[in-house]
């Protein structure tokens, strides 16, 4: 078996314990290739623990900018005995295993087909190091530099990123480089250098960023005005709550008194989460939560309160894997249709479809202004992969002319000039009544905020034709959401097809790449990439515009195919739903080949058919 | 209830508060509750004690969860915001209304299923927190509107109308306060408004978390012989341990009482509160003194009303987070949103 030979495209992945340092060396050898100029995408894969279990790190490199996860492994860092098994498995055939030689293993250990690469990391430590701590530390960092002369990376890009990192803890700096060097000249003085696989400047990057989803959420609710935020420790959303303080932090403390432009409470439960969210919005803050799928759960009653009293409210779902408590660390797609229809009765809310950080920043600063343009609850669904993940994504941006959207607010100065006042009158048409701020008029505009039915002017009733008129009117709002919430993107192959795939959120990097692959196979198709729920004509339309259409999933029951279903009124033969639901992220070649599969059925099948 | 309104005119001999408001401007819609229930009268009391403070009445927002006593609010302050949320859950809504605007009066009207049974977790961390507000439970020891099961704060021994007997131990909502760090606890009575409506007043004057557990007879499932909700139960056992004179910032204090016998608070407002001492020595300022003798008058089978507990300088929740004087619901982009330049400098550090 020939060594896999590549250059700027391959799948490095390290295997660690959790809770030893290596996610910081993990992290400075990922950003030194993307500072060469080449994309990587990072993923950490770990475990609901916190110490002294497996961990992973697998970095993506690829030139051609393909961020979605590939199936495979070309480069192992073995670092953890209890999944050495596993790891070296794992490695393609032609691929590198990368391990701690220091004590001899058996030859069964290891395979024939790959190429086995020793540096004897725990005796190198021990010789330099006599502080337990240090020499786990330095072990991360050594091997660091003995990748960087495997792997041909500039070791100047590693000083600089050292340095960088330990800014202000300028002692640290030295000690680092240091250990980056015993690495790596012992990689050049003893092993063949460079390997097959490698690293060459490229400029491939661009201007691009790196950041996680969470956190560019959570600056998205600080450039979107958000004032309020009440949360419940959850992974994989906690983080998003973490940056946002963070972020108020930095930019929302008075300097001269040393007070808050904002409110932060961590509540007792996901019920009062949501609950402190929907006071606060009522009240005119803008206001939000974060959690997970098991915090929507326990959030359905109060969603209902919202959507039925019309009040604004946003939440962050950073989904994971489900039921109940399922994979926590592990990704999935999985709670569209619990967010959609959240709540008992009939109710409808507005998703929104993030890809990456980027729109998990834009979205989640725009998220505020459809809260309380519709006054109704907004969801953003993020899920792990892109909400834990440093992802490579177009950098922020804000128009500083840009002005808060607050909606139909009724003001003193209205009221004060006779205006009616209908807390659930729709005026113009659109559904969406007017609001008025508790406090705002001695004489004029308090209403009754509640979850019982109401007339047109809030006022109690279980009058038959008060209610139907009220749940209707919630429909042509909903109609008007349409309008508001991000419109579809297509993406049309370079050849005419009438092949159609529909996908959303983290799927977006592997169904582009997907997309390529299919269209060099010589089977183009169109694809679209839904961002919104209510569904825009546009989806309709793409459907109607192709013979066959697939709509790519990361959940079980193929939940946005329901909802296209259900809610645009198609007939479910029409959407062939491809499926991925083990907690790892969708890969292009998962994709390419389900469609592949369905176009161009194997001989067998197409016999059985045929039979048939 | 009465089906007949109250004529809109008021009549001329009302007289105006400072603000010129009479006491019908502090109405809300007729109640729905049933003949002589209890909170009725708490409806009244409220009436009478934001009109004596002089109150604007849209500067009031009123809460309450699900039940009879959280269908009140509909009956008072018909000039102010009021949200009838979900079951159990006023605690979070009124907090998120109290982070958005600290400038605005928050009054919680609760009662013993939705604040001791399916909101008990809310009620505590609330008190926990500090937020700024009256809390009020209009506790009668049963269900009413699903027709007279126990509460959970039922007297065990406690009959239902129906004969059953409580074994379940009773939750004791003002214990709980005060072990839970609220800075103002009450007991009262709906059927001693001379008590109640002070109670109110020094409570809605308080700029801490202040908790009133008013025992509110229910005259259709609770009111029977064997029930220790009862009126003529709460009139027999009720031992009060002190009365309360709320005296303005602006009222002249006119009254001498013997020292000794009074006992004066002054609240952070500038609000004088006069305690008579009713009960030998009991200080209002000493927390764990007041669970102490609540436990040992509970075990005597006596109902220990009046005012219990006041921390005269409360710090609140507003205090612990640090949050600018202004309400938040009113800051604007230019207070809140950091900016394109601020954006760039980001940028470039994620690179």
């Amino acid at each position: 078996m020939s060594p896999i030979s590549a250059t700027n495209d391959f799948v490095i992945k390290f295997a660690n314990v959790n809770g030893s340092g290596s996610a910081s060396a993990n992290q400075l050898f990922g950003k030194s290739i993307i500072r060469m100029g080449v994309p990587v995408a990072p993923r950490n894969i770990f475990p609901s623990n916190i110490q002294g279990l497996p961990t992973w790190y697998e970095i993506r490199v690829s030139e051609a900018g393909y961020l979605g996860a590939r199936a495979g492994v070309d480069f192992m860092v073995a670092m953890n005995p209890q999944t050495w098994t596993q790891d070296v498995a794992s490695i393609l055939p032609g691929g590198y295993l990368f391990y701690d030689s220091s004590k001899p293993m058996p030859k069964s250990k290891f395979r024939e087909d790959i190429n086995v690469i020793g540096v004897p990391l725990t005796e190198m430590c021990n010789r330099e190091y006599t502080d337990a701590r240090q020499r786990q530390l330095f072990k991360n960092i050594i091997y660091v530099g003995a990748l960087s002369a495997l792997l041909d990376i500039e070791v100047e890009v590693l000083e600089t990123l050292i340095g960088e990192q330990f800014k202000g803890k300028d002692k640290l700096i030295q000690p680092n480089i240091h250990a980056l060097h015993m690495g790596r000249d012992y990689a050049l003085n003893n092993l063949k250098c460079p390997i097959g696989l490698r690293v060459r400047r490229a400029n491939a990057v661009g201007d691009r960023i790196s950041i996680e989803g969470n956190a560019a959420a959570g600056l998205g609710a600080v450039y979107g005005g958000a004032t309020v935020c009440a949360w419940y420790p959850i992974t994989p959303s906690t983080s998003l709550a973490e940056a946002f303080t963070k972020y108020c932090t930095k930019f929302r403390v008075d300097p001269e008194t040393g007070e808050n432009k904002f409110a932060i409470v961590q509540a007792e439960d996901e019920l009062a989460s949501i609950g402190m969210v929907i006071g606060a919005a009522w009240n005119g803050s803008r206001a939000f939560t974060a959690t997970s799928g098991p915090g929507i759960s326990l959030m359905q009653e109060f969603l209902g309160l919202a959507y039925f009293a019309e009040v604004p409210a946003v939440i962050f779902d950073v989904q994971r894997t489900g039921p109940s408590t399922g994979m926590p660390t592990r990704s999935q797609q999985c709670d569209v249709l619990s967010c959609a229809y959240a709540s008992h009765g009939d109710t409808k809310h507005v998703l929104l479809f993030p890809e990456d950080p980027h729109e998990c920043f834009t979205m989640g600063a725009q998220s505020f202004d459809l809260a309380d343009r519709l006054q109704t609850p907004i969801f953003v669904l993020l899920d792990l992969d892109i909400g834990m993940n440093e992802r490579l994504c177009a950098p922020l941006e804000w128009d500083d002319s840009r002005l808060y959207d607050r909606g139909k607010i009724m003001t003193y100065e209205a009221l004060e000039a006779g205006k009616d006042f209908g807390r659930y009158l729709d005026v113009d048409g659109d559904g969406i009544p007017y609001r008025t701020y508790p406090g705002t008029h001695p004489k004029r505009g308090s209403f009754f905020t509640r979850g019982s039915s109401k007339d047109r002017y809030a006022k109690y009733t279980e009058e038959a034709t008060a209610y139907k008129d009220n749940m209707d009117r919630l429909l042509r709002k909903f109609e008007t959401a349409k309008g508001l919430v991000p419109r579809p993107i297509e993406t049309k192959a370079k050849v005419a097809t009438r092949i159609g795939a529909l996908y959303y959120g983290s799927t977006s990097p592997a169904m582009r790449e997907a997309a390529e692959l299919l269209a060099a196979d010589g089977m183009p198709i169109d694809i679209m990439r839904v961002r919104g729920f209510p569904f825009h004509q546009d989806v309709v339309d793409f459907i109607n515009a192709h013979d066959e259409v697939f709509i790519v999933e990361q959940n079980r029951d193929a939940q946005l195919r329901t909802l296209v279903v259900n809610e645009c009124s198609i007939d479910p033969a029409r959407l062939v739903p491809v499926l991925h639901y083990d907690g790892t992220p969708i890969t292009a070649t998962f994709i390419s080949e389900g469609i592949a599969m369905r176009l161009n059925p194997p001989v067998q099948q197409r016999l059985k058919e045929a039979v048939a | 209830m009465t089906y007949l309104a109250k004529p809109k005119l008021h009549h001329p001999s009302l007289q105006p508060n400072q603000l010129g408001f009479t006491r019908r401007d502090y109405e809300g819609a007729i109640s729905t509750l049933c003949a002589g229930c209890g909170h009725d009268s708490i409806s009244a009391a409220l009436i009478q004690a934001c009109y004596q403070l002089d109150l604007p009445p849209h500067r009031i927002a009123k809460l309450s969860g699900i039940g009879c006593s959280s269908k009140t609010p509909t009956y008072f302050l018909g000039a102010s915001h009021g949200f009838n949320s979900v079951h159990g859950r006023m605690p979070s809504v009124l907090t998120g209304a109290n982070l958005a605007n600290r400038d605005l009066i928050y009054l919680g009207v609760s009662g013993d299923g939705d604040s001791a049974s399916i909101g008990l977790g809310q009620f505590a961390h609330l008190m926990r927190r500090g937020v700024n507000m009256t809390y009020i439970v209009e506790n009668n020891g049963v269900y009413g509107l699903t027709k007279g099961q126990f509460s959970a704060t039922s007297d065990r021994g406690s009959k239902s109308k129906k004969g059953a007997i409580n074994a379940d131990e009773a939750i004791d909502m003002a214990a709980l306060a005060l072990q839970l760090g609220a800075t103002f606890v009450a007991r009262s009575f709906s059927g001693d408004k001379t008590q109640l409506v002070p109670l109110i007043e020094a409570a809605l004057s308080h700029q801490g978390t202040a908790f009133i557990d008013c025992i509110s007879p229910c005259v259709a499932f609770n009111n029977h012989v064997g029930s220790t909700k009862s009126f003529d139960y709460v009139r027999e056992h009720n031992e009060a341990v002190n009365f309360l004179d709320v005296i303005t910032p602006r009222a002249e204090i006119t009254t001498e009482y013997d020292e000794g016998a009074v006992q004066e608070v002054t609240q952070h407002d500038g609000s004088v509160l006069r305690l008579r001492k009713l009960a030998g020595d009991y200080d209002v300022n000493d927390r764990i003194a007041a669970m102490r003798f609540l436990a040992e008058h509970h075990a005597q089978g006596e109902i220990v009303t009046g005012l219990l507990f006041v921390d005269p300088e409360p710090e609140d929740l507003h205090v612990h987070i640090k949050t600018v004087p202004t309400p938040l619901k009113e800051l604007n982009e230019t207070a809140l949103c950091p900016g394109s330049a601020a954006l760039a400098k980001l940028n470039a550090s994620l690179r």
